[in-house]
């Protein structure tokens, strides 16, 4: 090795280290100021929840007067009070009052008390419902929820994942057969989509429990619930048919249609045409030209399906009386139960945070044009 | 003008959109109709009116279209007065009235006459009395005379100046009748073994007397049908026709307002930032994430539980947090590049204020864009208001189609069989949606010709 090589390979060292390290702090420097954004955003956007949640401290109002109303009722009913004279009984009321402000926490004003529900609420300490329990009579928020949180995923996680890979691989069908009958249809049926599940809900209902009587109306299992699991899980599936069914009649077509122009548009392009001049397999064309470009695409959506599982959805849970988070949310709202609101609302902002920022790094693996915190 | 004609020749080479623009503009005709037939202070005293507006309706009657469809013809709603009523809602046969006059009083007769053709029995049968005398109550009796010729002694009473005899709910008719229930009893055929209602020419005569000069006695005749009036009652008598007719404009105005504000909303403030740059975009983009993170559903129903339930509230709160969502972001991406175009320098050599380039070089640019999206996004709008009435956070006031599917559903319509009560609006809904849809997706391929052909 002469000299002059040694130096170039030296140069050629330190340049890899330099850029090495330059990709490291850029890498750094990107995560750290998209982490306080993104808890910036998660920050503001709790609290605001938490202001509407209480109404601006115009539901402590309300709180208050119930409680109020139900200690007084309970006082005056209570015949072990028959004894005590108007003004013992009314410092009773007014020192049972006391303490249950005290132990809901409506002593204090409200400004101060937002920020210790954000404070609690950032560091997921939910603390205990105002109202509600769970159904094995917890008050803790988590528990609330965690008991709401499988008849949730079963449904809507099945049926969105289903919906999902079905749409993708139709519309990858479609894509390559574009202008069969199929696909007319398709485009055909895809205005359907304007109806929401809940809507169809209705409508299977109508047909399949009231009118032929095959189907439940609604709810989860069949009353009393059966023993053995075997049963059980049937009885969960015949109840899962129609809600699960409403949500694919509501969303197959138009995801459908949305997927197959989408992968049109790029089956259009010039390097597929050439691939195709080539005499590639389309099953080589559609994994290597047209999946690769649109994964960054397929997979955010894929996410934001999975993180739009939170929640449930209120309206078509209502409809087919199952019993899931978006029922008890509804429930949190209609009983003004903040805690379970805001517990709800975190945990949504919380994933949809950490999903933002890891989609990043996901297209810059998928995606070799992608730098992270690149421009 | 020549752009607006080539748009529409465009439009009527699309079947789906010249279907959707057809419906529209006939459920906006019917809306407008429905606006001036029932005068919005007169559609809210009728949808909050109780049984003294709707006393002459059955109760969950369904639609008199019913009748087309079925071999047995069910019955329908008869009225019958002898007397007119100064603001007619209802047609309402008259009957005939013959006064005799006697030394202090008179006999007073009145003679109802109706056909009944049905294949079925009806509902309810009702007599509302009024009557005027100063001391002395007047006296009736009522005699039923069916088509076969056989007269029935339904009841014999004294008056009082506003007095209600329903037939249904006098043990001594039903014991009279060997205990069939009058509606039936009054009705069926004798000499058939299972009730089969009598067709033909129905009498029924009611001889009154007052015992005062001035004293007067007059009777309306309800029969309340099986089927009632174009869309049926619900479980308050109320004609469902005000609801439905209604709930077009209401849907209509919501769905229109929402999507147009929203629409114009997001792309005048996506144009602003994007052509101040710097801390106002910084802005924008950080309000569109905290957007994100906001529960658009559950804040919606804490504004209807905590706050108020008036569409118009609800509306506003749609539109704010509706702007600020993915939409801008597609809107700033193609305002970034339109930016850079040198139209737009030549704008700014010519010393063009900002806000002449935002609204006469920036945002017409997208406007093709925008015009499918604000029409696709219609429907979306118009279930979000029936989803909100459906949780029983609708208008308190207002007569909206989702209203009456709450209405539905909390009274069993489903359990009990009232399948009109919910097909209906859901079907008015549905129509609504899919030609908004329809319209929206072909101006979609009409104005992105890269979707054209797809």
């Amino acid at each position: 090795m002469t000299e002059s090589e040694l130096v170039q390979s030296n140069e050629a060292a330190l340049y890899a280290k330099k850029a090495a390290s330059s990709t490291f702090n850029r890498l750094l420097r990107y995560t750290a100021v998209r982490l306080v954004t993104l808890l910036f955003t998660v920050v503001i956007g709790v609290y605001l929840t938490i202001l509407i949640a209480n109404m601006g401290g115009y539901v402590d109002e309300i709180l208050k007067g119930e409680l109020r109303q139900n200690i007084s009722i309970s006082v005056s009913l209570n015949p072990a009070y028959r004894d005590y004279t108007v003004e013992q009984r009314a410092a009773l009321i007014a020192d049972q009052i006391r303490v249950e402000e005290e132990r809901l926490g409506l002593n204090r004003p409200f400004a101060i008390r937002s920020l210790t529900y954000l404070w609690n609420a950032l560091r997921l300490e939910f603390g205990r419902a105002m109202q509600m329990t769970s159904d094995s009579g917890s008050k803790l928020v988590r528990n609330i929820i965690l008991e709401r949180l499988p008849s949730t995923l079963i449904l809507f996680g099945l049926s969105n994942l289903v919906l999902f890979f079905v749409s993708v691989f139709l519309a990858l069908m479609l894509s390559r057969h574009y202008g069969s009958f199929i696909d007319k249809a398709v485009v055909a049926l895809s205005p359907t989509s304007a109806a929401p599940p809940w809507f169809y809900g209705i409508f299977l209902i109508l047909i399949f429990a009231a009118v032929l009587k095959v189907l439940p109306f609604g709810g989860m299992v069949s009353a009393p619930p059966p023993d053995n699991w075997f049963e059980y899980s049937l009885s969960l599936m015949r109840h899962m048919i129609l809600p699960a069914s409403s949500l694919m009649l509501a969303s197959l077509f138009l995801s459908v249609y949305n997927w197959r122009t989408f992968f049109l548009i790029y089956s259009s392009e010039d390097y597929v045409e050439m691939a195709k001049a080539k005499g590639l397999t389309s099953r080589d064309i559609e994994r290597r030209y047209i999946l690769r470009p649109t994964l960054p695409t397929i997979v955010t959506s894929f996410a934001l399906v999975l993180i739009n599982l939170w929640g449930g959805a209120i309206i078509t849970e209502t409809v087919f009386n199952w019993p899931g988070l978006g029922r008890t949310i509804f429930r949190a709202i209609g009983s003004y139960d903040t805690p379970v609101i805001v517990a709800s609302t975190i945990i949504f902002a919380y994933l949809l945070a950490i999903t933002v920022f890891l989609l990043d790094f996901i297209y810059a693996l998928v995606d070799p044009r992608v730098k992270v915190g690149g421009n | 003008m020549k752009k607006l004609q080539k748009t529409l020749i465009d439009i009527a080479r699309y079947p789906s959109a010249v279907i959707g623009l057809t419906i529209i503009i006939l459920m906006m005709s019917i809306g407008i109709y429905a606006m001036i037939a029932i005068p919005y202070p007169e559609a809210i005293r009728l949808w909050r009116g109780g049984e003294a507006v709707w006393y002459q309706n059955p109760k969950n009657a369904a639609p008199a279209w019913f009748n087309y469809f079925t071999q047995q013809k069910l019955s329908e709603t008869i009225l019958i007065a002898s007397f007119e009523e100064e603001n007619p809602v209802l047609q309402k046969d008259l009957a005939e009235k013959e006064v005799i006059p006697r030394e202090t009083g008179s006999e007073i007769t009145l003679t109802y006459t109706f056909e009944y053709d049905y294949d079925d029995f009806p509902k309810d049968l009702i007599f509302y009395f009024r009557s005027a005398y100063n001391e002395k109550l007047p006296f009736v009796a009522v005699r039923w005379y069916t088509p076969d010729g056989r007269e029935i002694r339904v009841t014999d009473m004294s008056i009082q100046r506003r007095q209600t005899y329903r037939f249904l709910q006098d043990t001594r008719l039903v014991r009279r009748l060997q205990g069939v229930s009058p509606d039936i009893a009054l009705f069926a055929d004798p000499n058939s073994e299972t009730p089969v209602p009598l067709k033909g020419t129905y009498k029924i005569v009611i001889e009154g007397i007052v015992f005062e000069d001035g004293a007067d006695i007059d009777a309306e005749f309800v029969l309340h049908g099986q089927l009632h009036g174009w869309a049926g009652t619900d479980h308050q008598r109320r004609d469902l026709t005000v609801a439905l007719l209604w709930g077009i404009p209401i849907a209509l105005a919501f769905g229109l307002v929402a999507s147009l504000g929203t629409g114009i909303a997001t792309m005048t403030i996506a144009a602003v930032g994007v052509w101040f740059g710097g801390w106002v975009d910084e802005l924008i983009q950080r309000i569109t994430e905290i957007n994100l993170v906001l529960p658009f559903l559950s804040i919606l129903i804490m504004v209807g539980t905590f706050y108020s339930r008036s569409i118009w509230v609800i509306l506003g709160f749609t539109i704010a947090l509706s702007i600020f969502t993915g939409a801008i972001k597609t809107y700033r991406a193609i305002f970034l590049q339109v930016r850079e175009s040198t139209y737009i320098e030549a704008a700014r050599a010519y010393g063009a204020s900002d806000a002449r380039i935002i609204f006469k070089y920036l945002i017409p640019r997208i406007i093709p864009l925008l015009i499918p999206g604000l029409v696709i996004g219609i429907p979306g709008f118009v279930f979000l208001e029936a989803a909100l009435a459906f949780l029983g956070l609708g208008d308190p006031v207002l007569p909206t189609w989702g209203k009456v599917i709450n209405d539905a559903q909390f009274n069993g319509a489903l359990y009990n069989g009232f399948y009109y009560w919910i097909v209906q609006p859901a079907a008015l809904l549905m129509l609504t949606g899919l030609a908004f849809s329809m319209l929206g997706f072909s101006l979609d391929r009409i104005f992105n010709p890269r979707l054209r052909g797809m």
